[in-house]
C-alpha cells in the first residue's frame, strides 16, 4: 500500500523533466530537467527495492551507478555548454542550429 | 653464299622503306642509300652466279605462308642457273639507272620519292625473280606493275604521263587475268603452285591435253600483258612518259623482261604442249615484226627505242616458243644491257639537246662525244654486227627459229634488216648531219656517262663472254642441251641482213641519195606512224563502248539507285522525327519525373530536420507514449 505515493511523486517528478526538457530553451534548465527525470527513476528503484525486500538490496545499489553517471553526465554537459557559449555567446539552443537543413 | 639469296630483295625493300618515310629530311642522300641498297644487292648476285657457274647445285629455300583447306602455299627462294643470270642482270641495270639518275634527276622536287618507287620497282622485280611458286610470282608481278605505274605517272603534273600511267596499269591488267585464271587451272588440277612440283605434276600426266593448252596460254596471257606483246603491246610506247632512266630500268632491261623470264619459268608448260608452245612463237613473230615496221617511222626517240624493245622482246618469246630456251634468256641478257644504255643515252640527248623529237635534232655528235660513241656501239649490238653482245644472242635465236619453221625464219630476218634500218635511222638523224636544234646541247656530267662506258663495255664483250665454255647455256638450259649447233648459213644470213639494213639506211638519212619512206610511201607511212591505228580501234571498239555503258549504268544509278536511297533516307527521316517526339515526351518525361519525385520529396521531408533538439526529443518522447499505449491497450 505505502508504494503509491512514491510511484506518483516519482511520476510527477519525471513528467516535470520532461516537460522541462521539451520546453525549456536554455540549455542549463534542459540539463537540470534531465537530472530530475534520472532521479525520477531513482525513487523508483529505491521504493521498489523496499518493496520487493530484494536479499542483495541491488535497487539501492543501481541508483548509486546512476548517480555517478549523472555527475559525470552533468560535468561533461556543462563543459559542452561552457564550449557552446564561447562559440556562439549564447546558451539559448534556437541559437544554435548548424545541424538544420 | 645460296644461302644469303634472300637478302637480295630486302636491301631494295629496306631503301624503299626508309626513303619513302624520311625521304624529305634525308633529300640528296636517299640516292645514295638506294645505290648501297642496290650495290649490296649486285654484290651478292655475282657471289651466286660464279658459285653457280662453279658448279653449285641449284638451291630452293621454301617456306610455309598459308595452310588453307589442306593446301599448303609457299613464299620462297628458288636460286638456279635462270635465278642467277636474272638476278645480275636486274641488280646491275638498276645500279647502273640509280646512279645515272643523281645526274638526270638533279634538282627534281621528288627526288627521294622517285629513288624510293625505284627501291620498290627493284624490291618487287628481285622477288620475281626469285620466286618459287605461282603465287608469289603473281603477287610480285602485280607489284612491278603497280611500280611501273607510280614510276610512268611520275611527273603526274602532265596529263599524258597520268594517263600513260593509267593505260599501262589497265593493259597490263586484262593480261594478268588471264594469268590468274592459268594459274587456278594449274592448282585445280595439281593441287600445288610450286614451280617444281607442278613440273612433276604435268611430267606424271595429271594435266594433260587441251587443258594444258588452255593453262599454258592463259600464262602466257600474263606474259603478253607484261612483255608488251601483240595485242597488249599498245601501252609500251606510251609509257615513254615516265623520266628516261626509268624507260631504261623498266621499259626496257627488267620488267618487261619479267614476262619472257616468266614463260622460261613456266616452260614445263610449253614443253608439254606444243600448241601453246606454237602460239607463243607466231605471237612472239608477228609482234617482232610488226613493232619494227612502226620503228620506222617513229619520230620521238624514246618512241623509236620503246617500239625496238617491243620487237626484240618478240625475238625473245619467239624464242622461247621456238624451243630456244637458252637463246631467248641469252637475248634477254644481252638486250638489257645495249638496250639499257641506249636508253641513258637517249636520256642523255635529252638532257643534253632538251627534245625529245628526232627531227630537232642532228649533229650532235661533235658535242656529245662520249654519249656518240656509246650509242653507236648499242647500235651495233643490237643489229647483231659481230663481235658485238646482240650478235651471238641473236644468232643463237635465229638457229632456233631455223629449225623450228623456215617462213617464221624468214620474217625473223627481215625484222631483222627493219632494226638495223631503223636504229641507224635514229643514230644518223640525231648525230650526224647539220644541227637542227636552235639551243646549245652540251655533253652530260660524269656521273651519267660513267654508266652509259660500262653498259658499252658490257654491250660488246658480254656475248662474247658468255659463250666462253658456253658458260651460259651451262647455267641456263632445259633439260640437258648444251648449245645448239651453229648454223653457218643462218649466221651468214643475219649479218648479211644487218650490214643490207645499215647502209641501206646510212643511203638514206646519211648520204641523202634516196628520199625516205615517208616521200615514197606516204600511205604506208601515214599507216605505220599512226600505229596501224591500234589504239584508234582500242577506242572504238572498247573503251568507247565501255564508257558508254558505263555513263547508261551511271544514269541508272543516279535515277533508280539514288532515288530509292533517297527516299530511304527521307522515310527514315520521318521516322526519326517521330521517335524524338516519342523519346522527349515519354522516355525523357519517366526519367525527369523520376528525378523530380525524388527532388520534390526532399523539399518536403527535409522540414522534418529542424535542427532543435527538443523537436527531436518530442518525437521520441511522444513515440514511447504511443509505444506504452499500444503495449497497454493490446
Amino acid at each position: 500500500m505505502f508504494l503509491i505515493p512514491f510511484i506518483v511523486v516519482s511520476a510527477i517528478i519525471f513528467a516535470i523533466g520532461v516537460y522541462g526538457a521539451l520546453t525549456r530553451r536554455n540549455a542549463i534548465a534542459i540539463l537540470m530537467s534531465l537530472e530530475l527525470m534520472l532521479n525520477a527513476a531513482n525513487i523508483n528503484l529505491v521504493a521498489f527495492n523496499k518493496f520487493l525486500n530484494l536479499e542483495n538490496n541491488l535497487g539501492i545499489i543501481f541508483p548509486l551507478f546512476v548517480i555517478t553517471i549523472a555527475a559525470a553526465e552533468a560535468a561533461i554537459g556543462l563543459a559542452l555548454i561552457l564550449s557552446m557559449y564561447r562559440q556562439f555567446k549564447s546558451v539559448y539552443i534556437e541559437k544554435i542550429n548548424l545541424m538544420k537543413w | 653464299m645460296l644461302k644469303l639469296a634472300w637478302l637480295i630483295p630486302v636491301f631494295p625493300l629496306l631503301a624503299f622503306a626508309v626513303n619513302i618515310f624520311f625521304g624529305k629530311r634525308l633529300k640528296g642522300l636517299s640516292a645514295y642509300l638506294g645505290i648501297t641498297a642496290i650495290a649490296a644487292s649486285f654484290l651478292i648476285s655475282l657471289g651466286i652466279f660464279f658459285s653457280l657457274l662453279h658448279g653449285h647445285a641449284a638451291t630452293e629455300v621454301n617456306l610455309n605462308w598459308l595452310s588453307l583447306g589442306g593446301y599448303n602455299f609457299g613464299m620462297g627462294v628458288l636460286v638456279d642457273g635462270l635465278t642467277a643470270v636474272m638476278l645480275i642482270v636486274v641488280t646491275l641495270v638498276s645500279l647502273l639507272v640509280q646512279i645515272y639518275s643523281i645526274g638526270y634527276m638533279r634538282g627534281d622536287p621528288r627526288y627521294p620519292r622517285y629513288y624510293a618507287f625505284l627501291g620498290l620497282f627493284t624490291f618487287s622485280m628481285l622477288f620475281l625473280v626469285v620466286a618459287n611458286n605461282f603465287a608469289q610470282i603473281y603477287i610480285s608481278w602485280e607489284l612491278v606493275g603497280v611500280s611501273s605505274y607510280l614510276l610512268i605517272g611520275f611527273w603526274y603534273e602532265k596529263k599524258s604521263a597520268s594517263d600513260a600511267g593509267k593505260k599501262a596499269f589497265i593493259t597490263n591488267k586484262i593480261g594478268d587475268f588471264g594469268f590468274s585464271i592459268g594459274i587456278m587451272m594449274i592448282f585445280a588440277y595439281c593441287g600445288t603452285l610450286n614451280f617444281n612440283e607442278v613440273s612433276v605434276c604435268i611430267r606424271n600426266g595429271a594435266m594433260a591435253g587441251p587443258v594444258l593448252t588452255t593453262a599454258a596460254i592463259l600464262v602466257f596471257c600474263g606474259a603478253i600483258g607484261k612483255s608488251a606483246q601483240f595485242p597488249l603491246h599498245v601501252w609500251l610506247p606510251d609509257a615513254m612518259e615516265g623520266p628516261t632512266p626509268v624507260s631504261a630500268l623498266i621499259h626496257a632491261a627488267t620488267m618487261v623482261a619479267a614476262g619472257v623470264y616468266l614463260i622460261a619459268r613456266t616452260y614445263f608448260l610449253y614443253d608439254a604442249s606444243p600448241t601453246a608452245a606454237a602460239v607463243v612463237v607466231y605471237v612472239g613473230v608477228f609482234t617482232a615484226f610488226f613493232a619494227a615496221t612502226m620503228a620506222l617511222v617513229a619520230n620521238d626517240i624514246k618512241r623509236v627505242l620503246a617500239f625496238s624493245t617491243v620487237s626484240q622482246l618478240g625475238f625473245m618469246v619467239m624464242a622461247l616458243g621456238a624451243g630456244g630456251f637458252t637463246a631467248g634468256m641469252f637475248h634477254l641478257t644481252t638486250h638489257a644491257f645495249f638496250k639499257a644504255l641506249l636508253f641513258l643515252g637517249a636520256g642523255s640527248v635529252i638532257h643534253g639537246a632538251a627534245t625529245q623529237d628526232i627531227r630537232e635534232m642532228g649533229g650532235l655528235s661533235g658535242k656529245m662525244k662520249i654519249t656518240m660513241v656509246t650509242f653507236f656501239i648499242a647500235c651495233l649490238a643490237i643489229s647483231g654486227i659481230p663481235p658485238f653482245a646482240g650478235f651471238y644472242s641473236k644468232d643463237e635465236i635465229m638457229v632456233a627459229v631455223f629449225n623450228y619453221s623456215k617462213p617464221v625464219f624468214f620474217i625473223a630476218i627481215f625484222t631483222a634488216f627493219m632494226t638495223a634500218f631503223y636504229m641507224f635511222r635514229l643514230f644518223f638523224m640525231t648525230f650526224t648531219g647539220e644541227m637542227r636544234t636552235k639551243l646549245h646541247p652540251h655533253e652530260s656530267p660524269l656521273v651519267m656517262t660513267v654508266p652509259l662506258m660500262i653498259l658499252a663495255v658490257l654491250s660488246i664483250t658480254a656475248g662474247w663472254l658468255f659463250m666462253q665454255h658456253h658458260a651460259f647455256a651451262s647455267l641456263v638450259h632445259y633439260r640437258e642441251v648444251l648449245g645448239e649447233e651453229g648454223n653457218r648459213a643462218v649466221m651468214f644470213t643475219s649479218v648479211f641482213a644487218a650490214f643490207f639494213g645499215i647502209a641501206l639506211s646510212s643511203v638514206i638519212y646519211y648520204f641523202k641519195l634516196f628520199p625516205s619512206l615517208k616521200e615514197r610511201f606516204p600511205s604506208i607511212h601515214k599507216l605505220l606512224i599512226n600505229k596501224y591505228y591500234v589504239d584508234e580501234f582500242y577506242d572504238a571498239a572498247f573503251i568507247r563502248p565501255i564508257l558508254k555503258f558505263s555513263n547508261t549504268v551511271f544514269k541508272f544509278d543516279v535515277k533508280v539507285i539514288d532515288g530509292a536511297v533517297n527516299n530511304t533516307g527521307i522515310i527514315n527521316i520521318i521516322l526519326s522525327k517521330l521517335q524524338n517526339i516519342f523519346d522527349k515526351a515519354a522516355v525523357d518525361g519517366a526519367v525527369n519525373g523520376a528525378g523530380n519525385l525524388t527532388r520534390k520529396g526532399g523539399e518536403f521531408l527535409k522540414r522534418i530536420q529542424t535542427g532543435f533538439v527538443q523537436n527531436y526529443l518530442l518525437v521520441i518522447v511522444s513515440g514511447l507514449v504511443i509505444a506504452v499505449i499500444v503495449v497497454m491497450v493490446f
